[in-house]
């Protein structure tokens, strides 16, 4: 992480201010709490007249970065000709995942269709980016097809590296008491099934993140949470092991953050072992191995949740995009400025959402917050002026910590936590509140955000 | 959070009730209007009716709560802090008000109609 401090931007001191905060104030009770969800985005004052032009804009990926951005341009723009690149033909609400592995939500919760967000007059092009040459300013996809273009958005999001971990593959998610959250809505459906067959016999049960960058970071320990709170249903609890592996010294990258973990876990005795990179797996024996500082150490488990490496995509790692050094180099992330999104060599490409190489946020909720920043940015590079929006790192996180209760995760940059309520809904309380917003408001937020309304 | 405004308040609850958020306020008003029908023309309360109205209310508050409990898959026994308490009483409070209001003009409406009825 380096040590450059982003600019101070009016966000932080607009919350700040008494005035924002009466208005919150005014708006308490369940309204703020649906209100809160992802937190409102920096929205373009009062609908400016649209940007006349004929630039060629290229969005790859058409997931939440991708299809907010599309919207967001389409909006504003008039004449422009926007291309977005996706193969996948469903959407994914991901922060639905947690729910439907934690078999409160049916699989179609969290699937819908790309081609029903897509913006009037935007082009959808099913296939993959093979290819991005920016210095060529044109991308090519896996069908060979290359597209040139102006302005390129890269909302790629990120993969995930099972292939990284010795023995695992997606097929084994759903058997023999192997979970895997992030893999998609069918593997979450199978986890659930996993999960609950482990929470009425009881057993090990082993949890953990990757030692990579990663998206959503809360989302490990939610499901360790959630695990926890069926055990004690169940009345398995007793006879029952969970053993969280943490890959350096902390529970979350934030301190406060984790150590208020730290505490939660101590409380429902949840084992924490530090200093644990998984490494392989071999699920005939049920057992996992991980590397520690001084070599390495196996768990066996009865039940798991698989968290894999992730990496930005093959096509954006193998591109010029990429930090060429650095802690984000290794795995590829887009090399863009922190608070502009805009990438720092090529300055017509912005790198939004999971892919983009900035400290924290791998969420859709900084997914909220970066578009409309980089958008703003993108349009006055049309209009050959410049734009003072800035991105300040802001992210949030409802951290569930037992089914019907959760904790409100904000924070910025700088790991300053940036409470959209400030005493109104305390940061770091486990609330039903907040668990209210989880289930009812967040995914209606992120539907409107899709639709860059939000 | 650096705008917050009804515009994204509207989207996100059009997005979350569908064609409810038009039904529910319609519901509201309508029950207001009569009530104030009501209450206009006859001049007053009719404390009989409003005892009888207000314990249709009570049922009316945890009905709200059991919607809430529905829809979120939890209940105000996750309550765990005062803001919870705070949602609890206003989610009680409104279907309480809501219901006291609604009971009370659609007894007055029958009565209205069928004048022998008090
Ligand atoms: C289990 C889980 C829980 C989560 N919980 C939360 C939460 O509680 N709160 C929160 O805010 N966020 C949460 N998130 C994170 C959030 O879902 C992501 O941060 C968000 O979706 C990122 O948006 P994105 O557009 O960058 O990527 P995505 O939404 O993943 O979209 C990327 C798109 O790019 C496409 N693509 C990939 N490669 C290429 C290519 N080469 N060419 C063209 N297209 C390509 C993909 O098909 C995909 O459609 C969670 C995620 C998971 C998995």
């Amino acid at each position: 992480m380096t040590n450059e401090v982003p600019p101070r931007d009016g966000l932080i001191a607009g919350l700040d201010s008494p005035l924002s905060r009466r208005r919150m104030l005014a708006l308490s009770g369940a309204g703020a709490a649906t209100l809160m969800a992802v937190s409102a985005p920096a929205r373009a004052a009062e609908a400016p007249p649209k940007v006349a032009t004929k630039a060629h804009i290229v969005i790859a990926g058409a997931g939440a970065a991708g299809l907010a951005a599309a919207a967001r341009l389409a909006e504003r723009l008039d004449g422009a000709t926007i291309t977005v690149i996706d193969r996948r033909k469903e959407h994914y609400y991901q922060p639905g995942f947690t729910l439907v592995a934690a078999g409160l939500k049916p699989q179609g919760y969290v699937v819908s269709t790309t081609a029903d967000y897509l913006p009037r007059g935007v082009t959808l092009i099913e296939e993959q980016v093979a290819e991005f040459d920016p210095v060529a300013n044109k991308v090519v996809t896996d069908k060979g097809r290359a597209i040139r273009y102006d302005f390129l958005m890269v909302a790629t999001g990120l993969h995930l590296d099972y292939a990284a971990i010795e023995g695992m593959s997606t097929d084994l998610i759903g058997k023999d008491g192997l979970g895997s959250v992030y893999a998609g809505p069918a593997a979450a459906v199978v986890t659930w099934k996993e999960m609950a067959r482990f929470a009425e016999t009881g057993g090990v049960g082993l949890f953990g993140r990757p030692a990579t960058e990663m998206k959503c970071a809360g989302a490990p320990l939610k499901y360790t949470f959630i695990t926890d709170d069926y055990l004690r249903r169940n009345g398995t609890r007793g006879k029952s092991e969970l053993i969280y592996t943490a890959q350096n010294k902390g529970l979350f990258s934030v301190l406060i953050v984790s150590e208020k973990v730290r505490m939660l876990f101590r409380d429902r005795q949840v084992k924490v072992a530090y200093e644990r990179v998984m490494t392989a797996i071999d699920p005939g024996r049920k057992i996992a191995t991980y590397k520690t500082p001084t070599g390495t150490a196996e768990f066996k488990y009865d039940f798991i949740n698989v968290v894999p490496p992730m990496r930005a995509p093959a096509a954006v790692r193998n591109s010029p995009l990429r930090w060429q050094e650095g802690v984000w180099a290794g795995d590829g992330w887009m090399e863009v400025e922190k608070p502009t999104l805009r990438h720092k060599r090529f300055p017509n490409v912005f790198g939004i959402g999971d892919v983009a190489g900035v400290p924290k946020g791998k969420t859709a909720a900084s997914v909220k917050w970066q578009v409309p920043v980089a958008v703003d940015h993108l349009i006055a590079s049309i209009q050959g002026t410049t734009s003072a929006s800035v991105y300040n790192g802001y992210t949030s996180c409802p951290l569930i910590t037992r089914l019907g209760r959760a904790m409100l995760v904000e924070f910025d940059y700088e790991d300053n936590l940036v409470p959209s309520f400030p005493g109104v809904i305390a940061p770091l309380e486990e609330l039903w509140v907040t668990w209210v917003m989880k289930t009812m408001a967040l995914k209606p937020t992120y539907m409107s955000m899709l639709r860059g309304q939000a | 959070m650096k705008e917050f405004d009804l515009a994204v308040f509207l989207v996100v609850f059009q997005e979350m009730l569908g064609p409810l958020l038009w039904i529910l306020p319609a519901l509201a008003i309508a029950g207001l209007v009569s009530f104030a029908a009501v209450l206009l023309h006859e001049g007053g309360l009719v404390s009989r009716r409003l005892v009888r109205s207000e314990i249709v209310g009570v049922l009316g508050g945890f009905a709200a709560l059991g919607l809430m409990a529905m829809v979120t898959i939890s209940g105000f026994s996750d309550a765990g802090g005062p803001v919870d308490w705070l949602l609890v009483g206003l989610i009680w409070g409104v279907g309480l008000v809501g219901a006291t209001i609604l009971a009370y003009a659609v007894q007055g409406v029958f009565a209205w109609k069928a004048p022998h009825g008090h």
